[in-house]
């Protein structure tokens, strides 16, 4: 049987206004919110597709987080066999480095033959967490991926490059994909489904090796985008707004 | 752990067939005449591939898996018109088209507008997707404080639930901000939840979700039930509904009245504010699950009645002929999916209807209206300078603050 990890994180919301921690080098996470990484979403669906096409046994980890045991108990009710919290994270989030070592340690016992992992978080915009996971495990990385087949002992996978370029490549298994976007969009299950599921499923949990929250990079300074104050508002009713629009385009020699 | 098999689609089964039956009064579903009733006054029948009388025929006659691969069921704006219509007393809203549209969903045929309405549902417990903090934000925008419930700490005579729509949506937040000025101008002591508020989940029932309604309807029932109140007034007809029918059924018993209803008892104290008003035509379109589903006719035209300078006129269809305004059943998260399909919007035929009878008004009480039958005036010939308010906006526009 075909054996998949999908590594899923909880991000903040931002449907929430972020604010930043009187520290003024960190977001305030008191009034944070979290929900899973739209990335990771997209790799839950693409494992739960490349099982339904041909089989296979879909794990799904995910570092402890408020409300992670929902969405864990929602991949089950979309079709994951196994699903695993990582305890162990403190208030400070571990690099991506020391949380890869940590997966890898535990996704080696499972052999699997795939990986996946949202290609990016809005948390983790370089998105190498993957990549990490990959050198560590020493499997082969592709990234931007959006939509896989299993073939035998390969993958093949499309993977999308600037300027609409894509590319179809064959990996050979095991591998580590970052994906940008699954084949189907993410499907909607059933709140019945995902209630039937938090009474027959368990989560197991797993404690984490010690994490780094230091990375070597000093975030000296946090804050939200600055209004910059070169915006000239037009005043008046339609025509007016109307004229003066005509006439700083004729000024530029536009019109 | 055992291989989770994924759920396959399962096909509409002789199973879905007999839990028809399950249903209250479900089982007259076996005594339908063929008359089609129910498929003629359907606003959206036209559409159909299978409407509801074709439905029975075909479940009669075994041909069940069809009905899953049509989309037909999320044409069905839950509007009552079918139940209201049918000769042999058959509840073909609840026993037939809901019962579908929950077999489509957890078969996972859900139109994609409606999936984002659902997850938003959960997550934030309103179907806009916005912020739960930001549900009393609304009230930021008037000169006096709204009672919020956690913050006072003291019972209250009146619970207002504000419901989804009336919270955030800036059009309708007019009404509510009509409505908190005129019970403030009425002495009222009333109190909202504010960001403990859930959505009543009404909809979200009607459009197929019934667990996430009972989820929705746990979480409402477990912080009302550490409020003292005596009532519960809503503006919203669907929560209104959700209260009156829904939740007893789920053990959760409040008492509860639509605002129209609310209001008429206050008339005596309204009347003295009214000034004058100058001259109206106004007609007045019944909501479904105000009308139709819960028989309120007078209220509302007692309170337009009332209003100095307003003649109030009836449209073609009114009172339990009333048509729906389209935002039903899920239908205010399936706007595209619907012009897609019959390239006809309901809010339109009723703005024509509207025309008809030279309304300078048309009055609603339900917050899925103004926007639907505002948008709708703007594309209907001879009703631009229609104005689309609800009731308590006629009523605060006529009284001095």
């Amino acid at each position: 049987m075909t054996e998949i990890v999908v590594i899923a994180r909880l991000v903040p919301d931002l449907v929430e206004e972020l604010e930043i921690a009187p520290s003024g080098t960190a977001l305030d996470l008191s009034w944070l919110r979290v929900i899973i990484n739209e990335f990771d979403n997209h790799a839950i669906e693409q494992a739960i597709i490349l099982k339904e096409r041909s089989g296979a046994t879909v794990t799904i980890i995910s570092p402890e987080a408020e409300g992670v045991e929902d969405m864990l108990f929602t991949t089950a009710a979309k079709g994951a066999d196994r699903l695993i919290k990582l305890t162990g994270i403190g208030e400070e989030k571990p690099t991506n480095l020391s949380l890869a070592q940590t997966l890898a340690t535990m996704i080696k016992e499972m052999n699997p033959d795939l990986v996946l992992n949202g290609v990016q978080a809005h948390d983790d915009i370089t998105g190498d967490l993957a990549p990490q996971l990959a050198q560590l495990l020493d499997m082969p990385y592709v990234g931007y991926i959006s939509g896989v087949s299993l073939d035998g002992g390969k993958a093949k996978a499309y993977k999308e490059y600037p300027g609409g370029i894509l590319a179809e490549m064959e990996i050979n298994l095991p591998a580590v994909l970052g994906i940008q976007s699954s084949e189907e969009p993410p499907r909607y299950v059933a709140i019945s489904k995902v209630r039937q599921m938090m009474n027959s499923t368990s989560i197991e949990e797993i404690q984490s090796s010690e994490l780094e929250t230091e990375s070597g990079v000093v975030i000296k300074r946090m804050y939200l985008p600055e209004a910059a104050e070169r915006a000239e508002m037009l005043e008046g009713d339609e025509k007016e707004v109307a004229t003066k629009i005509t006439s700083i385009l004729q000024d530029l020699g536009l019109l | 752990m055992a291989v989770n098999d994924i759920p396959q689609h399962p096909p509409f089964t002789a199973e879905f067939k007999e839990s028809l039956f399950n249903i209250p009064e479900g089982e007259k579903i076996q005594t339908c005449l063929q008359c089609a009733c129910c498929s003629g006054v359907c606003p959206f029948g036209f559409a159909m591939e299978i409407p509801p009388g074709r439905m029975i025929a075909w479940m009669r006659a075994g041909i069940l898996d069809e009905m899953l691969e049509s989309d037909s069921v999320w044409m069905c704006v839950s509007c009552y018109a079918c139940t209201e219509v049918c000769p042999k007393g058959i509840p073909v809203t609840l026993a037939l088209m809901t019962r579908a549209k929950e077999e489509a969903l957890l078969a996972g045929n859900v139109p994609t507008e409606l999936q984002s309405a659902l997850e938003f549902s959960d997550q934030y417990s309103n179907p806009l997707g916005e912020s739960s903090r930001k549900r009393a934000d609304w009230a930021e925008e008037l000169d006096f404080e709204i009672p919020i419930i956690r913050k006072v700490k003291r019972p209250v005579d009146v619970l207002w639930f504000v419901g989804d729509y009336a919270s955030y949506h800036p059009r309708v937040k007019n009404v509510t901000k009509a409505f908190a000025i005129l019970l403030n101008k009425l002495g009222i002591d009333f109190g909202i939840l504010g960001s403990d508020e859930h959505s009543d989940g009404d909809s979200q029932r009607l459009a197929g979700e019934r667990g996430l309604f009972e989820k929705l309807a746990e979480k409402n029932a477990k912080i009302l039930s550490r409020c003292e109140f005596n009532e519960i007034i809503t503006t919203d007809p669907h929560a209104y509904n959700a209260f009156k029918n829904e939740y007893p059924q789920l053990g959760f018993d409040f008492p509860v009245r639509h605002y129209t209803e609310f209001l008429v008892d206050h008339l005596d104290e309204i009347t003295p504010l009214f000034k004058e008003n100058g001259k109206a035509k106004v007609a007045f379109h019944d909501p479904c699950y105000l009308g139709r589903v819960n028989k309120i006719y007078e209220a509302p035209r007692q309170l337009i009645e009332a209003i100095p300078g307003v003649e109030l006129v009836e449209m073609a269809h009114n009172k339990s002929t009333s048509l729906c305004c389209g935002g039903g059943g899920g239908g205010m998260w399936l706007d595209g999916f619907r012009w897609e399909k019959a390239e006809y919007r309901l809010s339109e035929w009723r703005i024509k209807e509207a025309v008809a009878v030279k309304a300078d008004i048309l009055a609603v009480s339900c917050p899925y209206e103004p926007p639907r039958f505002e948008d709708a005036t703007k594309a209907i010939a001879g009703a631009k300078k229609m104005l689309v308010k609800d009731i308590v906006e006629l009523i605060v526009d006529a009284i001095d603050i």
